[in-house]
């Protein structure tokens, strides 16, 4: 491995061994995180701001008895590592006693993601960043379209170390890239975007060659009645969805009575069947297309974790003290999750369907109702009607309001899963693979203007 | 930058300048170690005009600096137990450069005399990286040099300074009063305080020093029903954050408060469930600060406007420019938007922004028109027809901001304020008094905006029924939806100064990557009619 642009093992080691030494607390706990992150946007065909960023983090967590703090820092030098550890300290000895502290883990064994790291990505200048981004400005300009977007990468190392003897550091590169192509009169917009480990595997000229293609098609666009349609999902508007309940999966809320997966009369809806029998998501920090941190922030391991199966509640997101109150081991929460899918083809969905509409993506998704995971949000970038089994022109993005839990009942097809760009800021979001959809009534309340 | 030098420079981050301990922390209960040394005054003047004195003879026609040290504390709290108590620092500072009119932008945690060098060449080369796909390049308008600019938030009291026991012991008070309403089973609340220390310089000669505080408690209050079907929360919107110190935490009434959140959150339970529909809302300042924030003072943003946000924010309604300056009716005569960076214990107010600008109050809506937009350097060059034809001066209103020393300043909204009607002070009775049917909301809840800032839908905390000119009873699952002028146009009397609020909230995201901004919306409350109202419940 070549010399890397944050701390290696070894140095994290030296660090975390250092910062321990200092600490007078009953337990201690060293969260580190070092990364080299790069960036470049480019709006109206050219590049606009850019930033290459070197930073590191240190978080001192100290416990006397159940008295509990921490302080982080981004300085290094000894006296600075001595001021974290006693400003920690002297927290928490003012701090309450928390009942809930579940003091700190022994040495624990970690999946294996070293090849979430690659050198590709880590070694990445902003000359090449240029040039990725010039495949797509380049097409847009021979279009006489205008494009913008944004490339970010980091490449760091995460590590935790505590007084018990846990010592756990891993290393992730990882790579966003969006772009969204307008027309020049404004009446069109197309976006694409994925997300990546290496960057080898970006294409950026194949994602400008969809923005670009969308762009076009969605020139002038139709009004259609707001109701209840049928929808093809493009996979990003699928995990744009999917992700809102992969969010609601805290075991302690549904246990509490404020969550969807809270059971009436108390309890939760683990063994429960509650969407369609197709859906299956699991998360595995091993697995290559949704690499995630092998340890949560405590040192806990992330594990394969399988979620859903068959549309029954298998699993739900345990921390250590709600799984000790429960009698449970503890989940770990793996990041990345990947959604089973079928075998039907986007284009035989689209074949499949009498009067539907295709959705590209979804923007200012906001949570209405949290009792039923409703949401709301705008199709944005893409949005097309389907009449006799083809699109036939670009329509006015709508506003829906609907809930993940409808949707993942209301499934007709099935096609196969891909990995996204799974946030709305197009950020270093963890690794999402989803197939797309064909879902039936879709709920939208309201015709929006915006192109 | 490689492993061996990363060593060099964590080792060498102390030595290599006289590292002075920070006045503040020899005040209050965290001792004189409890504050990460910041790199003093002189020596970050000494490195400022190192970086730019590199940027320079590296090829760069204009570059600045900004080093700052950010030190935030927050304590989070839930019912009788603290979920969370931490008191962090970070430093580092950000060099920008222009070269050729192309930025470039380079960070770095450790400012060393090395690192502000290696840090200053790496943006040029980045920005010289950039350059060949240039099609237009950046100038920056002209602004006076402030060679020795200091400004300090208004606060009376340092939030550091106070203990922690006192901060855990107001929170359970809080916590205590809302727990004590029958039918309330969660209470979340929490403290966060921010001290930033910014220092700037650019290359012209400017060179500011500012100390900037934020202050935010807030707490949410949940009641679920006997059998666990239904749960209802209540936040305390009310109570905004703000550009002061400890002393807002006290002035919140936090405690006193709790029982009202506490009782609203159980009656929600109960409330009537709302007829989707046309009604009359009276908003009141609580609530209506964020559809502010959504509809006027983000698509006034000059940067989306011309589609440089195009691939997250968005762009915006108000296109192309000259269809929309001074032609475009926002709203009724009465209604004036204010731009400032001036309002004591706002969060936005500043002496200079983060391009050294001392920023203007201006109007953007001006007796119902759109008047104005937001800008920086960059952006105010694009507005020089328009305020050339208004006999302006041609100017950045001082609206660049960045949100820490890693990330690279850019546009940002000032504090944006809906003023109160000009001629007498309208009471929200007056409000309520002339509706036959409508709805009453407190507090900001739910919001989404489409990217051009056309439709819209809110929520809110709190709902009230009105029946001819009286409100009535609680209603529940309301969302409105708008389209941005038409629902301006729609309102048709706003309240008066007695009926003014600051609100706000920290975490506005804009940029990519994303940074967060924190914002204040000063408003009286408002009447709109004929609003459309939507039921938000489902059954599962």
């Amino acid at each position: 491995m070549a010399e890397q642009p944050f701390m290696s093992e070894e140095e994290a080691r030296r660090i975390t061994d250092r910062v321990l030494s200092l600490s007078q607390a009953d337990h201690c706990r060293v969260n580190l995180t070092s990364a080299m992150d790069g960036n470049t946007r480019f709006a109206r065909n050219q590049m606009s701001t850019s930033g290459d960023i070197t930073n590191s983090n240190l978080t001192v967590t100290s416990a006397f008895g159940q008295r509990v703090a921490s302080s982080t820092t981004n300085r290094f030098d000894d006296a600075s590592l001595e001021q974290v550890v006693r400003t920690s300290e002297e927290l928490a000895r003012l701090a309450p006693e928390d009942p809930e502290y579940m003091g700190e883990m022994g040495s624990q064994t970690y999946p294996n993601t070293r090849g979430s790291y690659y050198e590709s990505t880590a070694e990445l200048e902003p000359e090449e960043r240029a040039r990725a981004i010039a495949q797509v400005t380049e097409q847009a300009v021979a279009e006489d379209l205008i494009s913008t977007g944004f490339l970010v990468h980091r490449s760091g190392a995460t590590c935790v170390a505590t007084s018990e003897g846990l010592f756990a550091y891993g290393l992730d590169s990882r790579v966003n890239f969006t772009t969204t192509v307008r027309t020049e009169d404004g009446t069109g917009s197309g976006w694409s975007g994925t997300s990546v480990n290496d960057w080898n595997d970006l294409n950026t000229s194949e994602l400008g060659s969809i923005a670009v293609q969308k762009a076009i098609q969605s020139r002038e666009p139709r009004d259609v009645e707001p109701g209840r349609w049928t929808v093809v999902m493009e996979p990003t508007a699928v995990g744009n969805m999917v992700n809102l309940m992969m969010n609601q999966l805290a075991a302690r809320a549904a246990d509490e009575g404020r969550s969807f997966f809270s059971a009436p009369g108390g309890g939760n809806k683990i063994g429960e069947q509650f969407i369609d029998s197709r859906v299956n998501i699991h998360s595995d920090p091993e697995d290559p297309s949704i690499y995630s941190t092998p340890f949560n922030n405590s040192g806990l391991p992330n594990r394969r974790t399988i979620w859903v199966r068959d549309g029954t509640l298998q699993e739900l997101n345990y921390d250590r003290y709600w799984a000790q109150h429960n009698d449970r081991e503890p989940t770990g929460f793996p990041s990345g999750w990947y959604m089973a899918g079928g075998s039907d083809t986007l284009e035989e969905m689209i074949a499949s369907t009498e009067r539907g509409l295709l959705l590209t993506r979804f923007w200012y998704i906001r949570s209405v109702d949290p009792r039923t995971i409703l949401f709301t949000g705008l199709t944005r970038d893409g949005t097309f009607l389907i009449e006799n089994g083809r699109i036939t022109h670009p329509v006015k993005n709508l506003r829906w309001n609907e809930t993940p839990i409808f949707m993942l009942n209301n499934i007709e097809m099935m096609g196969a899963p891909v990995r996204i760009s799974s946030g709305e800021s197009a950020g270093l979001t963890p690794a999402v693979v989803v197939p797309p959809l064909k879902v039936r009534d879709f709920t939208f309340t309201s015709i929006s203007d915006a192109i | 930058m490689k492993r061996r030098e990363f060593l060099r420079h964590s080792a060498v981050a102390a030595a290599g300048l006289s590292v002075v301990g920070h006045p503040d922390a020899l005040h209050g209960i965290l001792s004189p170690t409890a504050y990460s040394p910041v790199v003093g005054r002189s020596d970050r003047r000494a490195l400022a005009m190192r970086a730019l004195e590199a940027a320079r003879s590296a090829g760069a026609d204009y570059a600045d600096v900004r080093i700052n040290t950010n030190r935030n504390q927050g304590i989070q709290t839930r019912e009788r137990r603290v979920t969370g108590l931490s008191d962090n620092v970070t430093s580092g500072f950000g060099v920008r450069v222009l070269v050729d009119g192309t930025w470039g932008f380079a960070a770095s945690g450790s400012a060393t005399p090395d690192e502000v060098v290696r840090v200053a060449r790496q943006a040029v080369a980045q920005a010289r990286a950039n350059r060949a796909a240039q099609r237009q390049p950046v100038e920056l308008a002209p602004t006076p040099v402030e060679p020795d600019g200091v400004w300090r938030s208004p606060i009376r009291t340092d939030p550091f300074d106070i203990p922690i026991e006192q901060k855990v012991e107001y929170l359970f008070g809080a916590n205590e009063a809302a727990m004590g309403v029958a039918g309330v089973r969660f209470v979340n609340s929490s403290m966060f305080f921010l001290r930033e220390d910014k220092f700037y310089a650019n290359s012209e000669g400017t060179v500011t020093d500012q100390t900037i505080f934020r202050t935010y408690p807030t707490m949410n209050v949940t009641a679920v029903s006997d059998d666990n079907s239904d749960f209802q929360s209540r936040s305390s919107t009310d109570i905004a954050p703000m550009g002061l110190g400890y002393e807002h935490v006290v002035d919140s009434d936090m405690v006193r408060l709790a029982p009202r959140f506490a009782e609203e959150a159980v009656q929600k339970l109960s409330a009537r469930s709302v007829d989707p529909g046309e009604y009359d809302l009276v908003l009141l300042p609580t609530h209506l600060w964020l559809t502010i924030h959504e509809a006027i003072a983000h698509p006034t943003e000059l940067d989306r406007i011309m589609g440089f946000e195009a691939n997250y924010a968005g762009t915006s309604f108000i296109y192309p420019l000259e269809e929309f300056l001074g032609q475009f009716r926002y709203g009724p005569e009465f209604m004036n938007v204010v731009g400032e960076r001036s309002t004591p214990g706002a969060l936005s107010t500043v002496g200079w922004d983060d391009e050294g600008v001392r920023p203007q109050d201006y109007h953007i809506v001006k007796d119902g028109f759109l008047n104005d937009l937001q800008t920086t350097r960059e952006q105010a060059l694009w507005l020089e027809d328009w305020y050339r034809s208004q006999g302006r001066e041609t100017r950045s209103h001082g609206n660049s901001y960045a949100q820490s020393w890693a990330d690279v300043q850019f546009q940002r909204m000032p504090n944006i304020n809906l003023e109160p009607y000009p001629d007498r002070d309208v009471s929200v009775d007056e409000l309520v008094e002339g509706i036959d049917r409508g709805i009453m909301i407190d507090g900001s809840g739910s919001f989404s905006i489409d990217q051009q800032r056309y439709n819209s839908q809110y929520g809110g905390q709190v709902f009230y029924e009105i029946r001819n000119g009286r409100v009535t009873g609680m209603l529940r699952d309301v969302a409105y939806q708008i389209r941005t002028p038409e629902f301006w146009n729609a309102m048709d009397l706003c309240g008066g100064p007695s009926t003014y609020f600051l609100g706000g909230a920290f975490g506005d995201a804009k940029g990519q990557p994303a940074q967060s901004n924190a914002i204040t919306h000063g408003c009286p409350a408002t009447r709109h009619r004929n609003v459309t109202v939507i039921n938000t419940a489902r059954s599962v």
